[in-house]
């Protein structure tokens, strides 16, 4: 019997596992997962707990009712990875062979990065809400803030769905306008970038949206450190940025398994083919998800688009078949904009988001790139498509892996 | 579109990157340092270097990297190539715009 182990059982290595399970069973496979938490989060969620949209429980289940019963769920934290003898060592010494290794681990928030940062306003005035403890936190802060300067920031990037932090400052333009507390509220966008996204068309309508909600933008920022006594940031030119309260998205890095197994870049990502989605060192390897140094976005979108493409090429590696070089980078994400709208966005490694219907050409009924009420709906159903659908790995019905370049206006 | 600069025609994208390396020579980053209002010590020569090494490497070039080369730190990057450096840099040094993933 052959092993084929899945390292995270996050977004990705739960699709992953759900896709697999039907295609490589007993006696010839066993599928083992290994995860050392108890808890799967809807990570998207965590954008609307700070604003008391979401409660906790909308968006915690547990990982055990994700995982297919064939699939053997191992809750051990893992010490190393040894590719080279096709061995993982988990903590207390136990050791699992594999024949074929997929790695999902994911990406997390490293404040440590950056001086300051966690130091003693750490989630006292500095905040972060890509983690369930920061988002709480910032809640729990949110309740009774009188008002004052609100800074939405970027460390640097990579990081986990980039259009997050633009999200954050268009909802809480919204929070504060419906207590009727906004004109005490300012409100400043501060980004790396040289504008408020990486791709230019969407840059364009973002900061027109930013604008008009009358949020700061200051870009090119690179921060240097938090300054905890006098609460601003930073940065390696001289700017500073006074806040009272600093929302952030510190550096994003792989799992620090890599770097114990020797596996990753200087963030820890793992490299990986942006096409085929195997690892760059080992052939027996495939990484998926927020885990890998392809450059797509770190959203579950694009790892639901890669494990339906991953799981073509896992069957193919195993028959011997040469891999498909399927992967574009497609990304499909919803852009919360407040006030019960939202953009909807669709691209690729090559294809900037741009405007025109989705999924259906010419129909809709999405508009890219446009504010609509419609959109916001999706992004709320979403909720229930990714425990329902997304997770279980089913095709979303008329939204294909790679991306689709009609109905859109390209010119 | 063409530019004339340094007494010869270059090709350059909208943003001002030129689009073939192989015109680049160092009288023409002079004189693209010279539009940045930048006078090129060796110390700055040092870090083009550096970035037309990494992009022969096809090394995607960031902040952190520059500040790991070993060649310059942040601080010092910063006070070369004012405002934004690696931006700045990569123009002067003939290599394109670093793409900011995602």
């Amino acid at each position: 019997m052959k092993n084929l182990v899945i390292l995270g059982a996050g977004t990705a290595g739960t699709m992953m596992a759900n896709h697999l399970h039907s295609h490589l069973k007993y006696p010839d496979w066993q599928i083992n997962i290994i995860d050392e938490r108890e808890e799967h989060h809807y990570q998207p969620g965590y954008l609307f707990l700070p604003f008391d949209i979401y409660e906790p429980e909308d968006i915690v289940k547990t990982i055990e009712e994700f995982i297919p019963k064939q699939v053997k769920l191992i809750k051990s934290k893992i010490s190393r990875i040894l590719p080279k003898e096709n061995k993982i060592q988990l903590e207390g010494g136990n050791e699992l062979a594999y024949d074929l290794l997929i790695i999902a681990t994911g990406a997390k928030i490293a404040p440590e990065e950056t001086e300051g940062m966690k130091g003693a306003e750490w989630q006292k005035s500095v905040f972060d809400f890509y983690t369930f403890e920061g988002a709480l936190a910032l809640r729990n802060k949110l309740r009774n803030w009188k008002g004052g300067k609100l800074v939405v920031h970027i460390t640097e990037m990579p990081i986990k769905c980039p259009v997050a932090p633009l999200e954050f400052a268009f909802l809480a333009d919204s929070f504060f306008k419906l207590k009727n507390m906004r004109d005490q509220v300012e409100i400043t966008y501060v980004t790396p970038l040289s504008g408020a996204f990486t791709k230019p068309k969407a840059t364009a309508s973002l900061e027109h949206l930013l604008t008009e909600k009358n949020i700061n933008i200051e870009s090119d920022f690179a921060i240097e450190r938090v300054d905890n006594e006098k609460k601003e940031i930073v940065d390696y030119g001289g700017k500073i940025i006074p806040f009272d309260i600093l929302v952030t998205v510190p550096t994003n890095k792989g799992d620090d398994l890599m770097e114990r197994s020797g596996m990753g870049d200087d963030l820890n990502f793992v490299p990986t083919d942006k096409a085929t989605l195997q690892s760059k060192d080992y052939t027996n390897i495939f990484v998926l998800g927020d885990a890998t140094n392809v450059p797509a976005s770190k959203a579950g979108s694009v790892a639901h688009f890669e494990a339906e493409i991953l799981t073509d090429n896992i069957l193919r590696y195993i028959k011997g078949k040469p891999l498909k070089e399927e992967f574009d980078g497609h990304a499909n994400c919803f852009i919360e904009t407040g006030n019960g709208k939202a953009l909807l966005i669709d691209f690729n490694y090559t294809h900037e988001p741009v405007e025109g219907s989705f999924p259906f050409p010419g129909i809709g009924p999405m508009s890219l790139l446009k504010e609509s009420r419609i959109n916001h709906m999706g992004k709320l159903a979403f909720r229930w498509i990714y425990w329902n659908v997304l997770l279980k790995g089913t095709h979303i019905p008329f939204v294909s892996a790679t991306m689709s370049e009609s109905g859109k206006n390209y010119n | 579109m063409e530019k004339t600069i340094a007494g010869k025609s270059i090709t350059v994208n909208e943003e001002g990157y030129l689009t073939d390396f192989n015109q680049w020579d160092e009288k023409v980053g002079e004189e693209l340092a010279a539009e940045a209002n930048i006078t090129l010590t060796p110390k700055h020569w040092e870090v083009l270097k550096y970035l037309q090494k990494e992009h022969k490497n096809q090394v995607a070039l960031s902040i952190r990297k520059i500040g790991k080369s070993n060649v310059v730190d942040i601080k010092e990057f910063y006070q070369l190539f004012p405002s934004a450096p690696l931006k700045t840099a990569t123009k002067i040094a003939g290599t394109p715009k670093p793409a900011s993933c995602i």
